[in-house]
Formats: C-alpha cells, structure tokens, sequence
C-alpha cells in the first residue's frame, strides 16, 4: 500500500507531447479513475505509472520513493491489461504463480498463495485449465488473479472491461471495486466509460488532449464541471451547450429570458443537463421535439431551440411526439445552470 | 453452415488436381517405383543386363561398415547443420527484434546470404578456407592452427556444416523474426512486470510461444540437411576425406554415379526414402503434441 505522486508529469514521443503536465497525489488506497476520450493519454499516463514508458519531465514518487527510473518489477505495482495478456502456454495458476516463482518463492507458498487468490476470485475449479479454455470474464479475473497474488501497493488497470459484454462489465465493475476495498490497495483505473468513472472512482481525473481537465469526486465533477470539456464528458446524455449573452441581469439565449445565476455579463457558454430540465408551461425554453426515445423510466426527446441549436431533455416517464414535431416549454432551476467562459472554456462562477 | 465447395459433377474436379497428381506421378511415383525395382537387381559392370537378387542389395549395405558409418555421418551432420543454422538464427532474431530503429537495415543485410545458390556458398567457404590460398586459412597458421580439411576429418566435417548452415541461417532469421515480431507486447510487459529480466522473460515466455515455428524450423532444416546440402559437400569435400563427410545423399550419388553400382544405389535410395518418412511421422506425431499451447 502506498502513495503515489505525479509531480508536473510530461510526455513527448518525438516532438509530439502528449501528456502535457499532470499533478496528482493519490492517497494511500485511493481509487482514482482516469477518464478522457481516445488517444488523449490515459494509457500513457497509466505506463509511466508502471515503468513501461519513460517520463520525459517531472517526477513520480511510488510511496515518497522517487520512481522515474525503476525498472517495472522494482515499483511494486501489479498491471491489468485490456487484453488480459496472459501467458497463453501456462495454465491458470501458473499464470497467477508466474511472478512469485521469479521472486524465488518456494513452491508451497506460492500454491497457497494462488489457492488463496483462486478461492477469493472464484477461480479455484479453473486453475489448470489454459488461458484458451477460458470465457472472456474468466480470462478477466485470471488477470486480476495475477496482479493480487504478489501483494503489490499499487494496481493500474488498463480498461480491462472493454471487451467484455455489457452485463457482464457491471458485474465485474462491482466485483473489482469490492476486491479493491476489501485489499485497500491504491489503484489507478483507466476507462474512457463515463458509467465506469462515474460508478467506481473516489476521484477521477478527466482527461483532454494531454491535460487534466479536471480532478474531483465522481459528484463534484458532475455538479460543478471546472471546464466545458469535462462538463460534456461526465454525464449522459451529454450536457446541451449553448451560446448565451449575459445583460440587464439575465442570462439570454436567443430572444429566451433565462435566469443569470452568476450575473456575469457579455457573451458566455451556457451547459443544461438534459436530466434537469423540467416540463414547464411558463418555462423560458421552447424545444421542437423532432424525435423522442422511451427507455422505459424515462424519455430522451431530441429537438432543436428556436436558435436553430439541437437540443436534448430527458423527462420522467413516458412521452410521445406528435408527428411533425410539438413546441414543448421547459424550464431550469437556476443552480442546475453551469456557465463557462466562450473562450477558454473554464468555469464562471 | 457448411463452407465446403461442392461440385456437381466429377470432371472439373479432376481437371483441377490432374497437374497436381501428373508432375507427382512423372517426377515423384515414378522415379521412386523405379528406384524400388532397380534394388532388388545387379546390373552387370556393362549395363547390358541385370539379375534378379531380391533382398541381396540390402543385405549387402546393411553388412556394409562404409554405409553405417554414413548414417552416423549423416545424423551428426544434419544435427550439427540444424543447431548451426538455428541457434545463430534465433539469437540475430531477438538482437534485431529489440532494435527499435534501423531493424530494416539489419533485417535486409541479413536476408542476404539466402540468396547464394549451395554450390557457390560452397565454392566460397572452400576458397576462404583453402590450404594453400585460403585467407582463414593463412589467419589460422599466423596463429599456430594448421587448418587442413583435406585431410582432417573433423574440420571437414565442420567445414561443410559451415558452408551448409551459413546461407540458411538467413533462412531461418527471417520465420524467428517474424514470429517475435508477432508475440503481444503487453504479454511480454506483463512479465516484465512479474520481475522477469529480459533473458529470463525470453526462456519462460518468448521461446514456448515460439515453439510452433521453431518446429516448422526444424522439420524443414533437418530436410535441408539431409537432401539440400549435397551441392556444398561436393564442392568442398566430395565425401572425403575418407568418407567422413560423405552423407547418405552424397553416397547415393558416389556409389550410383561414380561407381557405377546402380542396384546399391537404387537400396540406398528407397532407405533413404523410408528414413524420411518415419523421421517425419516422428516429428510430427511427437514433437507436434508438446508444441500447441
Ligand atoms: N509509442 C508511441 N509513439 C508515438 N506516439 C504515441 C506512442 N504511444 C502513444 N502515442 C500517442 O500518444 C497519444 C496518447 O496515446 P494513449 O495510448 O495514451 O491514448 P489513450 O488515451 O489510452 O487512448 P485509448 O482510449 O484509445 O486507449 C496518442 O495520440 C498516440 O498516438
Ligand atoms: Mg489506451
């Protein structure tokens, strides 16, 4: 168990940077989620953790020990790979043995070792099978199985539910989430899954283009989102982001009067949760509903505003559109709207 | 569903595998039937006729010291060709596979030698190591090693291993090269990971996923050996000195061809041709099993 700390951490492959400077400390059996859409760096991010890449700037401390320049197996860390990569040459508990045996284990302990990890996991009637005989969630916690036998202080996941079938994900999302509270090991999770971020992390880092756009509780970066980037990342469906104008203390969209929570004025990004918004005869937003999709508890219904702009409100219960398209009037408490600047796309307020 | 093509009738069908099973028959069936006929009879010393001695040629070779000790010769060569051609192979592999930048080059450079024909690979080594005018040769006595495969027999023997495991190292760079290149990175990471330096992760992880070109490699070198090899060892040492490179192939060539003992040559030929298969049947029927993961 330890602490990790990313101290301004770059990455450059070439002349290319790709992670532009992240700092972070973790604590002590944290569960931080890295979260940011493909290509902006998550795996990177999560490789460096582990020594598979190098850092380019910046420093990394594994439990106040500096760690840039330890090889994998001399940082204590225990990966979990989206393929799983397993030894496909060795059987179940081989696989899950194979670093003990390296560590010059004996061989008893580490058979109790595996028994141990096996019976926590379910695994145990699966030991000597190979990894070709196995169902993709099985395959899934022989990977886990793995990283748990050596006891590191740290486990880094690399979207190791991507290839499983949906019921199964949050299945196994619970199941990780339980192993990892029950073990107190401090873990870094990457998924580009909002569901899994929002559902699993005690903190989260949403990441953009190399940066961190925000580090926060699954719940403080879904009701105060720091910029627009994680504003429609986090949530689904996503945030209805409008072009306003805030004058004579109110916030106007269009020829629509909305209420100005901040009062700043001048031109300004305006984000409505399509969860938030409420049928309301007065309400100061008319929405064309042009198609409206049941999921049972609740309907998305896509439109667009007088503006022109495309519009999403998702509304309790069932609803049904006339053909051709109904004018629906809605309405938002002011502390449901979030105000961000047009240009750098941060946070008013 | 069934992915099968299926016909209507059977003459197009025969059409299609009628070349196939014709250069068979001329070039393979035919000559093989004709070898087995030719064993079981003695030509006289002029060709004009032949007589009938059913079994007597074999007897005659399996009495033959010269002939079992061409097996031995036979099995130390091949063995030696196979390792000298492999291992080489396999450790350029791994030393091009960690190269990150100007692999090609080196991929290239390497692929090289491949495209030198047996006997002129032969013809080379034979120059370079000549007694009187070979460079390696002359090296060696400024070094105190008098090199003589002219009438050593060992370092004829490892002359024609040389010569013969040289060109196919190329060979077999190129199924090592690729096959790691095909191993997962993240499989490898991951054992690194689990504490394994890179020497380890290569004999616990490397080598068993290599396993199945590694017999493809050996199935196809040992062949090479035995059958491929004949234009080098009659180049350098045509069999000598004293038959100690004279490998089964080259002794059906020197008894049939030189000698002119055709019914001895023709036995030789169909032991060789019952040799093969049952190596091959081994090969595949024991080595196969351990080799799919
Ligand atoms: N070895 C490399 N050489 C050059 N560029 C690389 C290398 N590895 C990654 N990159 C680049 O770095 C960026 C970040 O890659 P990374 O794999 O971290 O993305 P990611 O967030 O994990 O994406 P995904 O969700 O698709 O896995 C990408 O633009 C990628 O092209
Ligand atoms: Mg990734």
């Amino acid at each position: 168990m330890a602490t990790v700390t990313f101290d301004n951490i770059k990455k450059r492959f070439g002349p290319t940077e790709v992670i532009k400077g992240v700092s972070l400390d973790v604590a002590d059996g944290e569960f931080i989620v890295i979260v940011g859409p493909s290509g902006c760096g998550k795996s990177t991010l999560l490789r460096m953790v582990a020594g598979l890449e190098t850092i380019t700037e910046g420093e990394l401390r594994i439990g106040n020990r500096r760690a840039n320049d330890l090889e994998p197996m001399d940082r204590d860390i225990a990966m979990v790979f989206q393929n799983y990569a397993l030894y496909p040459h060795m059987s179940v508990a081989q696989n899950m043995g194979y670093g003990l045996r390296i560590a010059g284990l004996p061989k008893a302990e580490i058979a109790a070792k595996v028994q141990d990890a096996a019976k926590l996991l379910q695994l145990t009637e699966l030991l000597d099978r190979k990894p070709r005989q196995l169902s993709g969630g099985q395959r899934q916690r022989v990977a886990m199985g793995r990283a748990i036998v050596r006891a590191p202080s740290v486990f880094l996941f690399d979207e190791p539910l991507s290839n499983l079938d949906a019921k199964l994900r949050v299945q196994m999302r619970l199941e990780i989430r339980e192993l990892q509270a029950k073990l107190g090991i401090t873990s870094l999770y990457v998924t580009h899954d909002q569901v899994e971020a929002m559902t699993m992390a005690d903190r989260m880092i949403v990441m953009n283009a190399g940066r961190a756009e925000q580090i926060g509780t699954p719940l403080d970066v879904y009701e105060r989102p720091a910029t627009l980037f994680a504003a429609q990342f986090i949530g689904s469906p996503s945030m209805n982001v409008l072009e306003g104008e805030g004058r004579e203390g109110a916030l106007w969209l269009g020829a629509a009067r909305l209420p100005n929570p901040t009062g700043h004025r001048g031109p300004v990004m305006l984000g409505l949760r399509p969860e938030h918004l409420v049928p309301d005869p007065e309400g100061p937003i008319a929405m064309q509903v042009q198609l409206a999709e049941p999921l049972g508890a609740n309907t998305l219904l896509h439109g667009k505003l007088e503006t022109g702009q495309g519009f999403t409100a998702s509304l309790p219960g069932v609803h049904t559109v006339a053909h051709g398209g109904e004018i629906l009037r809605l309405g938002i408490k002011p502390e449901n709207m979030h105000l961000f600047d047009r240009a750098t796309g941060l946070r008013l307020g | 569903m069934e992915k099968r093509v299926t016909f209507k009738g059977w003459l197009l069908p025969l059409c299609l595998i009628a070349p196939q099973v014709l250069i068979s028959a001329v070039f393979f069936f035919y000559p093989a039937g004709q070898a087995v006929w030719q064993s079981l009879f003695i030509p006289d010393p002029f060709g004009l006729s032949s007589q009938f001695v059913g079994l007597g040629n074999f007897e005659y070779l399996l009495g033959d010291p010269y002939y079992r000790a061409s097996f031995v010769t036979t099995a130390v060569f091949s063995t030696l060709v196979t390792l000298a051609s492999m291992i080489p192979a396999l450790f350029l592999a791994v030393m091009a596979d960690r190269l990150v930048k100007s692999a090609g080059t080196y991929r290239t450079l390497l692929i090289w030698p491949y495209a030198v024909a047996p006997a002129i690979a032969g013809v080379l080594w034979m120059f370079m190591f000549n007694t009187r005018v070979g460079v390696v040769s002359w090296y060696l006595g400024q070094l105190g090693y008098d090199w003589n495969h002219v009438l050593n027999g060992t370092e004829a023997m490892g002359l024609v291993v040389a010569a013969s495991a040289w060109g196919r190292i190329s060979y077999n760079f190129l199924f090592f090269f690729a096959a790691l290149q095909a191993v997962p990175r993240s499989i490898i990471e991951a054992a690194a990971i689990d504490g394994a330096r890179f020497w380890r992760r290569f004999f616990t992880i490397v080598l068993p996923l290599l396993s199945p070109t590694t017999f493809f490699l050996l199935v196809v070198n040992i062949v090479y050996a035995f059958f491929e090899t004949f234009g080098v060892i009659h180049t350098i040492t045509a069999g000598g000195p004293q038959q100690s490179t004279t490998i089964l192939v080259y002794k059906v060539f020197s008894d049939g061809f030189v000698s002119q003992d055709l019914g001895s040559s023709a036995a030789q030929s169909v032991i060789l041709l019952v040799v093969v298969g049952l190596l091959t049947v081994l090969q595949f029927k024991y080595i196969e099993k351990r080799v799919h993961y």
